[in-house]
C-alpha cells in the first residue's frame, strides 16, 4: 500500500468502511455455520426471530445492549486518549463489588431511587479505583497499559472468588453468592415501553440502567467533544509529542482518562447485579468487557455509533441463545466467533479494504479530484 | 509422607504445570523478540490443544495430533502476520480477536463433530504421549533422596516435557548465537537498519510468527494429548496470558523464560496442593497464590524489581521509507 489514505466523507469513513468490515465478518461466520453442517441463512432468520420477534426476546436484546453500551463505551473513552483499555471485565467485575457493598447496606433503608444512585457512585468508584494502578504506572512508569489491564482481569477474577466463597456469602448457604437484595434494591422494569408496541413482556430483565446507560453514551459525547478534558484527551490520542508540546499534563490525562473508562465499566455491573439477578454473583459479567472492545470498534468510539453496535452484539447475545434450541450444533459461543471476526476484520484489518472502498468512490463519484484515484492503490 | 515426599510431589507437578508455560512463552519470546507483539497465545495455544486431541482421537496417533495442532496454531499465527505485518493493523486487537475466534470455535467445532457437549473423546494408548520411564527407574525408587528424584521428578514425564526443556538451550542458541538469531533480534529493535542491510523485515517477521505458531502447537499439544486426554472446553484457562506475563518477568530472554514458568508452576502446584497456607497467625488464601503471577508481572512492570524493557520496535508496523 503505497498510496496514503486519501481523505474520504465522514459518511465512507464511519458508515461505509465499518459496514463492510462487518459484512465481510459475518460472511466468514456463515462459513463456520456451513462447516458444522448448518444453513447460514436459517440461523439468521432464527437469530432475528429470537431477538426482535417476541417482547421478552426484544427485552433481552435490550438488557444485553445496555451491558455492552457501557463496555463500549469504556474502551472508546480510552481509545480516543490512544489507550487500549482491555481491562473493562475486571474493572465491571469489582464494579459488582460496589453495588452488592451499597445495596446490601441500604436496601432496607431507603427505596430504589435513592440506592440507584448510591450503587452508580459507588460502581463507578470501584471501577475507576482498579483503572487507576494500571494507568498511574502507564503514566508514570511507562508499564505497557494492555499487560497491565490483563493482568489486572485476573487479578479482579480472584479477588472477587475469595470474597464471594468467604466475607460476601450469608451464613449457612453453599452457593458463591451474596444474599438476595430486598425491596428497595430493585430496579423498576421498563418492559412496558416495548408492550406499548403491542407485544407481551413476561419476565425479560430490560430495566432503568437501559436509560442510564443512554445518558451516559450522551455525557461521553460532550465529555470528549465539548469539553476542554475532551479536547486533551483527544490531542493525546493523535499525538502524544503534539500534547506535551501544547502544555497538556500527559500523567493527569491518562489517569483520568482511564479512570473515566473505569468507572463507565464498572457501571455496567448496576444492569445485571442490580436490574436482573438482585445479588452478586460469580462471574456475572460473562465477557461483556470483551464485547465492549468489539462494540468500540464497530461504532468508531463514537456514542453514536456504540450504541447501534451495542444493540448489534444484544441480538447476537439473545438470537444466539434461541438458535441453539432449534440448532443443536450451534451454540451460543457461535457469538463468540463473530465477535472475534468482527475485532479481526473491523479491526486489525480494519483498512483492508479501504484502498478498494477509495477507488470505488472516486470513480463513482466521477473521478479523481486528487492524485490517489489514478495511482492504482497497489504495491504492498 | 514425610516433608520430603511432598516437596518431590510439588516439584514434579511444577515441571507438569510449566511445560505449557514454557512452550507458550518461548513461542511468544520468538514473536515478540521480532517486534510483534502477542497477546493471542491463549488463543493458538486453546486452538491448538483442540486440534491435537481431535486429530489424535481419528486417526490413533498422538504424533499426527501433535502435527495437527501445530498446523491450526501456524495458520493463527499467519492471520495474526497478515493483520500485523501486511496490513500493519493493530497487534493487540489482532491478538484479541484471535482469542476470541479460537474459544468461540473450539467450542463449536467439537460439538458438532464429537457431540460431547464441547470435549473431545478420551483418548487412549497409543493416542497419547505416553510417559517415558528412565532405565532403572523402578530398581532406584528405594534409594533414599536420589533415588526419589531419579524415579519420580526426572523420569516419568511424556517426551513433550524433554523437548520444552531442550527448546530452551536451543533458542538461546539460535537468537544469540546464529545469523538468524542476531537478525531477528535486531528486527525488533531497529527494523530500519534490516531493511538498509537488504534484508526483508516482512519476511523475517513472518518467519517469527510461524515459529510463535509452532511452540503454542506444541504448548497445546502438551495440554490435551500429554497431560491430559483429551481437550475440554476452555482448556487453557488462561494460560496463553501468564506466559505472557512470564516472558515479560524474563525479560525476554530465554533461560530466564525458563525459570519464571517454573515459578509460576510452581505457584500453581502449591495452590493446588494447599487448599490454605498458614504463614505465622495469617491464612494466605489459594486464590492468592493463583494471582501471584499477575501481581508480580505487575510490580516487575512497574519497576519494582529490576527493570522491563520490551524490544524497542515491538508492537509497531515496520513502514518502509518511499
Amino acid at each position: 500500500m503505497a498510496v496514503p489514505y486519501a481523505k474520504l466523507p465522514a459518511w465512507v469513513d464511519y458508515g461505509v468502511i465499518p459496514l463492510v468490515n462487518l459484512i465481510i465478518a459475518f460472511l466468514v461466520a456463515g462459513l463456520v455455520v456451513l462447516l458444522v453442517g448448518e444453513n447460514p441463512l436459517r440461523a439468521a432468520a432464527l437469530l432475528i426471530q429470537g431477538a426482535f420477534g417476541t417482547g421478552d426476546g426484544i427485552g433481552y436484546t435490550l438488557y444485553y445492549a445496555t451491558n455492552f453500551i457501557f463496555t463500549g463505551l469504556c474502551v472508546a473513552v480510552a481509545f480516543h486518549c490512544g489507550l487500549f483499555n482491555i481491562g473493562g471485565e475486571g474493572q465491571a467485575y469489582v464494579g459488582g463489588l460496589g453495588v452488592a457493598v451499597a445495596c446490601l447496606t441500604f436496601d432496607s433503608v431507603f427505596p430504589w431511587w435513592i440506592n440507584l444512585p448510591l450503587a452508580t457512585i459507588c460502581a463507578a468508584m470501584v471501577g475507576a479505583a482498579w483503572a487507576f494502578i494500571p494507568a498511574y504506572l502507564q503514566a508514570k512508569r511507562g508499564s505497557h497499559i494492555v499487560i497491565t489491564t490483563i493482568m489486572f482481569n485476573f487479578i479482579a477474577a480472584s479477588l472477587m472468588v475469595w470474597l464471594l466463597v468467604g466475607i460476601l456469602k450469608p451464613e449457612g448457604s453453599m452457593a458463591p453468592e451474596t444474599r438476595n437484595f430486598v425491596e428497595g434494591a430493585h430496579l423498576p422494569k421498563l418492559g412496558f415501553m416495548i408492550e406499548l408496541f403491542g407485544y407481551r413482556v413476561r419476565n425479560a430483565p430490560f430495566n432503568i440502567t437501559f436509560l442510564l446507560a443512554l445518558l451516559s453514551a450522551f455525557a461521553v459525547w460532550v465529555l470528549i467533544w465539548r469539553t476542554r478534558l475532551g479536547y486533551e484527551i483527544r490531542t493525546m490520542g493523535h499525538s502524544a509529542s503534539a500534547a506535551k508540546y501544547a502544555g497538556i499534563n500527559q500523567t493527569k490525562i491518562i489517569v483520568i482518562t482511564m479512570m473515566i473508562s473505569g468507572a463507565l465499566a464498572g457501571m455496567m455491573a448496576l444492569n445485571p447485579v442490580m436490574g436482573a439477578q438482585e445479588r452478586l454473583q460469580l462471574d456475572f459479567v460473562t465477557g461483556a468487557g470483551f464485547v465492549g472492545i468489539a462494540v468500540a470498534l464497530i461504532g468508531r468510539s463514537h456514542p453514536a455509533g456504540i450504541i447501534p453496535a451495542a444493540i448489534l452484539f444484544g441480538m447476537l447475545y439473545q438470537g444466539g441463545a434461541e438458535i441453539a434450541f432449534e440448532m443443536p450444533r450451534i451454540s451460543r459461543d457461535m457469538i463468540v466467533i463473530i465477535q472475534g471476526l468482527v475485532i479481526l476484520f473491523a479491526g486489525a484489518l480494519e483498512h483492508m479494504f479501504r484502498p478498494q472502498i477509495q477507488q470505488a468512490y472516486f470513480i463513482l463519484t466521477g473521478g479523481g479530484r486528487s492524485a490517489p484515484a489514478e495511482t492504482p492503490a497497489a504495491g504492498e | 509422607m514425610g516433608a520430603f515426599d511432598t516437596i518431590i510431589l510439588i516439584l514434579d507437578s511444577t515441571i507438569r504445570l510449566a511445560v505449557p508455560l514454557m512452550f507458550a512463552c518461548l513461542a511468544g519470546l520468538y514473536s515478540e523478540r521480532a517486534g510483534v507483539f502477542d497477546i493471542g497465545l491463549e488463543g493458538k495455544m486453546l486452538a491448538a490443544a483442540f486440534a491435537g486431541a481431535a486429530a489424535a482421537s481419528v486417526m490413533g496417533s498422538a504424533w499426527l495430533g501433535l502435527g495437527a495442532a501445530i498446523v491450526v496454531s501456524v495458520a493463527l499465527a499467519l492471520v495474526h502476520g497478515f493483520a500485523s505485518i501486511t496490513h500493519r493493523g493493530n497487534q493487540i486487537v489482532s491478538g484479541v480477536a484471535i482469542n476470541f475466534i479460537a474459544a468461540g470455535a473450539t467450542i463449536i467445532l467439537g460439538q458438532a463433530w464429537f457431540r460431547q457437549g464441547g470435549r473431545t473423546p478420551a483418548l487412549t494408548g497409543d493416542e497419547r504421549f505416553l510417559p517415558i520411564n528412565f532405565p532403572f527407574a523402578e530398581a532406584l525408587r528405594d534409594v533414599p533422596i536420589i533415588g526419589q528424584i531419579y524415579s519420580e521428578l526426572l523420569s516419568g514425564h511424556s517426551i513433550l516435557v524433554y523437548l520444552a526443556f531442550l527448546t530452551v538451550p536451543f533458542t538461546w542458541w539460535v537468537l544469540f548465537r546464529t545469523r538468524c538469531g542476531l537478525r531477528l533480534r535486531a528486527v525488533g529493535e531497529n527494523p530500519g537498519a534490516v531493511d538498509t542491510a537488504g534484508i526483508s523485515v516482512t519476511w523475517l517477521r513472518y518467519r517469527a510468527v510461524i515459529c510463535c505458531g509452532i511452540l503454542c502447537g506444541f504448548a497445546g499439544a502438551y495440554l490435551s494429548v500429554a497431560q491430559n486426554a483429551g481437550f475440554v472446553k476452555d482448556m487453557t484457562a488462561g494460560k496463553g496470558f501468564i506466559a505472557l506475563a512470564a516472558l515479560i518477568f524474563a525479560k525476554w530472554k530465554p533461560v530466564n523464560a525458563m525459570l519464571a514458568c517454573l515459578l509460576f508452576g510452581f505457584l500453581d502446584a502449591v495452590a493446588i496442593r494447599f487448599a490454605g497456607i498458614r504463614l505465622g497467625v495469617v491464612e494466605v488464601p489459594p486464590q492468592f497464590m493463583q494471582a501471584l503471577p499477575y501481581i508480580l508481572t505487575v510490580v516487575l512492570l512497574a519497576g519494582f524489581i529490576g527493570k522491563a524493557i520490551p524490544p524497542k520496535a515491538g508492537g509497531q508496523a515496520y513502514v518502509k521509507e518511499r
